[in-house]
């Protein structure tokens, strides 16, 4: 059992200085950007070479066993060995010491990676067919961003998951973590950059069409940039028509993942001078694109189905605020 | 001999001893029958249709993920695709993929009894195998569905795709699982011939034993599972679906309540005919007859405790999932006996080379690939960043498809004489070895890479930096595909073809071998006595003992 208790202490002995243990096999995993991403790393890496050295042994011995005991005439005698129990005990207990280390190694850096540490900063992260949104509660952004995750490096971030349709999940390889977003449910998951830079966010739980389409960035900034990035979007609201406004809604809230602004029909139907017009409805009937019949689609979408189309869009009922809603639809006037 | 067919006179009543396949004809005589070995064989030629589909599924979507970009299908029908393919060969062929077929077919034989317990219930398993199936058929007519064959909720609470049908097919199929197990388990108990021990069974025997238990206790919960599934969706009860007021991680825990062990039945039959193979063609008694014996049954009885491992990012708490890592581990060591018992079962043996020692080394390394990546997947840490990647898709199939596939096919090719009563050709049988293995490892392996450097699994397009990746296991998909039909268009052929079986080709010590191949209708012409172990080959210089 001190065997079993030491690979951890080893590989805690590494991370504190700060990079996988060199043995690494680099092209087996992408790069590796956050604070605990090494410390995954160094499990794998151990894991690994002990899978690698099993792997030789046990094949290795049948290879060799196919050569040296091959038949070489019918009559060829073969030993009575039925068993062998110490043999049979040392091939259950030996691994059975290294599954216990690998375990425990598991164990410890998961708690670190499910841990926040107390002064991280919170993002609000909601999933939904096909986008990600980011908020920023405590900077006060009165918008979701639309640049993607952005984040100072070097801090500590906690990002606080939902969903308001299905189930999705929030995965950042060069971070090595990654979290569910269900619908009625908060989940996190946080992580802290390294260095600046862009790093991949992917949805990996699947979510229908556009599944693999579902993607983002984590912007990570000097904490400086960071803070001059707040500001600029604190001074962009503050001095953004309503159209404007609209316009950024429309991507931060993943409008424009469905609907094209240039007349060809994505998911859902483009939004290009359809106000005024008429709608031609599943049901048969029509209806004339007015105010209420934008708002009425934005909060119950499943109310009035656009012929052609299916009910695919969620819900933004209890999302956005009236002012919000008014902004979109001066924008959506706009598109002529 | 280990055993001797007792007072084959008193027992002949001068009626002709044809074979199965011959004492009666017509497709009535096949679609009724009561004959396990029919049945066996009816099951057998069922799966491997639907492996068939299900494998050219798996063909179209390859050559759709040769690149980056989508250019073949649209989302929509790329995901309908992968559902299907999971679907179909989760539920039509690996679930019943060696009990159904082989295990049928020979449990009674190896027993030395006539039939299994219930011949009636065996008949009613097949035709509820083929009812789930129409319905599953069914689905893929009415447009498909689209919700991966794990049917998370709320997707499948609320998507207008053919879930209800595809929902009643896997629902109706655990039932003729159900029946299956529960029949195997009664047939061990009480057909035994006499002298035959439970310490004298063949490891397939105790597999097998293993496997339906599993089958008897875990498909219950799924068919309650999907069975409320169909209630959400028809009736508007909230369950699983939040809109409804449901909760959709508890779907996921009973889904793979049952799900985690269903990999037991897909496995451990698999394990026990590797045990025979590998124990008959390097004629040596097996390594460790108990450990193994106890570990199939230690697996089945671990494995329901550990299928908290598929949702350690779910949002289930650190305890949970701490706990459920730590009894994964557990199911390692049994697993891990296994493979040195086969490998040691090799040493100082008399090893032919032939094609089912070529499917039982290519199992064995490919199991070992698997079995080693799963370490991986058990790990808390590393597994957050694995999970729902390819690593985890390369990892399933290398177990799923490596582990039970060879095993499947080193089961048909060494009993394929005592079913059909005919030989198939060795050199194209090696040559279909070495493309399904070569092609098999190049699909797969290259998944890893592809996973655990971060491509998420169900893409239908996707970064341009895994399309070398992807290509190549598009490449070795055709590759494996080619080895998989030279093996069906030689086996077919060798119905009528192949050379006339002898009663015991490979001179094995197990009781299917005693009678005529292939069988004669009522299996044996009389009592059945079991006097010696089913590995006490002639070739063991007992001398040295
Ligand atoms: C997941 C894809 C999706 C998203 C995201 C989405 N929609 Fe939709 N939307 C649709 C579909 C599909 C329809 C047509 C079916 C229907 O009427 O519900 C639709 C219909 C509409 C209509 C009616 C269009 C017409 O031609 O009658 C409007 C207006 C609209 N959406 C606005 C929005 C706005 C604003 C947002 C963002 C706040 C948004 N949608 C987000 C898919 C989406
Ligand atoms: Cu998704
Ligand atoms: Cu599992």
């Amino acid at each position: 059992m001190t065997f079993a208790a030491f690979l951890p202490l080893l590989a805690g002995a590494k991370a504190r200085a700060g990079d996988a243990i060199p043995l690494t096999p680099k092209w087996w995993l992408p790069e590796s950007a956050s604070t605990f991403s090494h410390k995954v790393d160094t499990t794998f890496a151990l894991i690994y070479w002990l899978d690698v050295f099993f792997f030789v042994l046990i094949i290795g011995a049948m290879a060799w066993f196919t050569i040296a005991y091959r038949r070489r005439s019918k009559d060829q005698k073969t030993s009575p060995v039925k068993g062998n129990h110490a043999l049979e005990f040392a091939w259950s207990f030996i691994p059975g010491l290294f599954l216990l280390s690998f375990f425990g190694m598991g164990f410890v850096t998961y708690m670190d990676m499910q841990v926040p540490p107390a002064d991280a900063m919170d993002v609000r992260v909601t999933g939904q067919k096909w986008n990600w949104s980011f908020e920023y509660p405590e900077q006060g952004l009165q918008l979701a961003s639309a640049d993607g995750l952005v984040v100072p490096s070097n801090t500590p971030v906690r990002l606080t998951i939902t969903s308001v349709d299905v189930l999705h999940s929030f995965y950042i390889p060069a971070f090595r973590t990654k979290k569910d977003a269900v619908p009625n449910r908060y989940t996190s998951l946080w992580f802290e950059a390294k260095a600046p830079g862009e790093y991949q966010i992917y949805c990996t739980e699947y979510c229908g069409d556009d599944h693999s389409r579902m993607t983002s960035k984590v912007i990570a900034m000097e904490p400086a940039a960071f803070r001059e990035w707040v500001a600029g979007q604190k001074s962009a609201s503050a001095s953004m028509s309503p159209v404007e406004r609209g316009q950024k809604l429309f991507t931060a809230q993943g409008c424009a993942g469905c609907h094209s602004i240039d007349g060809s029909t994505l998911i859902g139907p483009s939004l290009k001078g359809k106000y005024g017009a008429n709608e031609q409805l599943a049901d048969g009937s029509s209806v004339a694109i007015d105010d209420n019949y934008i708002r009425e689609s934005i909060l119950t979408p499943n109310a009035k189905i656009v012929a052609g189309f299916a009910g695919q869009m969620p819900p933004y009922q209890g999302r956005l605020q009236d002012d919000e809603i008014s902004a979109l639809i001066d924008y959506i006037k706009t598109l002529k | 001999m280990s055993s001797t067919t007792g007072d084959l006179a008193a027992g002949h009543h001068g009626h002709d001893h044809g074979s199965y396949l011959t004492a009666k004809r017509g497709l009535m005589s096949w679609l009724f029958t009561l004959d396990h070995k029919r049945i066996g064989m009816m099951y057998l030629g069922s799966i491997l249709t639907f492996f068939l589909v299900g494998g050219l599924l798996a063909l179209a979507f390859r050559v759709e993920l040769a690149t980056a970009e989508p250019d073949l299908f649209t989302g929509s029908t790329y995901n309908r695709l992968f559902t299907l393919h999971g679907a179909i060969m989760v539920f039509l062929v690996l679930v019943p993929s060696i009990p159904a077929s082989l295990g049928n077919f020979l449990l009674p034989l190896m027993l030395g009894a006539k039939d299994v317990a219930f011949p009636r219930l065996n008949l009613l398993s097949f035709h509820i195998y083929m009812l789930g199936a129409a319905f599953l058929v069914f689905t893929l007519l009415a447009g498909g569905v689209e919700t991966g064959w794990t049917f998370y909720t709320p997707y499948s609470s609320t998507t207008d795709s053919a879930v209800v049908s595809a929902l009643m097919g896997a629902f109706i199929l655990g039932f003729s699982s159900i029946l299956t197990g529960i029949n195997f388990i009664v047939t061990i108990h009480k057909m035994r011939a006499p002298g035959l021990t439970w310490l004298r069974l063949p490891l397939f025997v105790w597999a097998s034993y293993a496997t339906s238990l599993i089958q008897v206790l875990a498909t219950p919960v799924i068919a309650i599972t999907l069975f409320l599934l169909v209630f959400e969706r028809t009736m508007g009860i909230g369950i699983f679906d939040p809109a409804l007021g449901g909760d959709p991680v508890l779907f996921q825990h009973f889904f793979w309540f049952y799900s985690h062990p269903v990999v037991y039945v897909m496995i451990l039959p698999a394990f026990g005919v590797i045990s025979e193979t590998v124990s008959i063609h390097s004629r040596k008694h097996i390594f460790g007859y108990t450990a193994i014996a106890a570990s199939s049954v230690a697996i089945a009885a671990i494995g329901f405790l550990v299928w908290g491992h598929h949702m350690f990012v779910s949002g289930q708490s650190e305890l949970a999932g701490t706990i459920f890592s730590l009894i994964t581990f557990g199911v390692a060591v049994p697993t891990a006996i296994k493979v040195f018992s086969w490998v040691a079962t090799m040493y100082k043996g008399s090893i032919e080379l032939n094609t089912v020692m070529l499917y039982t080394l290519s199992f064995l390394f490919i199991f070992a690939i698997g079995g080693l990546t799963g370490l991986f997947l058990a790990t808390l840490a590393v597994d957050v960043h694995m999970h729902d990647t390819y690593f985890v898709v390369a990892h399933f199939h290398y177990v799923m498809m490596g582990g039970t596939l060879m095993g499947f096919i080193a089961g048909i090719h060494h009993w394929w004489p005592k079913m059909t009563g005919r030989m198939f050709p060795e050199l194209p049988a090696k040559i279909g070895a070495l493309l399904v293995f070569v092609g098999f490892n190049l699909t797969f392996f290259t998944q890893f890479v592809a996973g655990s450097r971060g491509m998420p699994r169900r893409y239908h397009e996707y970064a341009p930096e895994f399309e070398t990746w992807q290509f190549l296991s598009t490449v070795g998909s055709f590759v494996l595909a080619a080895g998989l039909f030279l093996t069906l268009f030689y086996l077919l052929w060798s119905m009528k073809g192949g050379a006339k079986a002898p009663k015991n080709p490979w001179e094995a010590k197990t009781l299917e071998w005693e009678t005529e191949s292939p069988p004669i209708e009522h299996n044996f012409a009389g009592q059945v006595i079991c006097r010696t172990g089913p590995y006490d080959f002639d070739e063991i210089d007992t001398s040295r003992a």
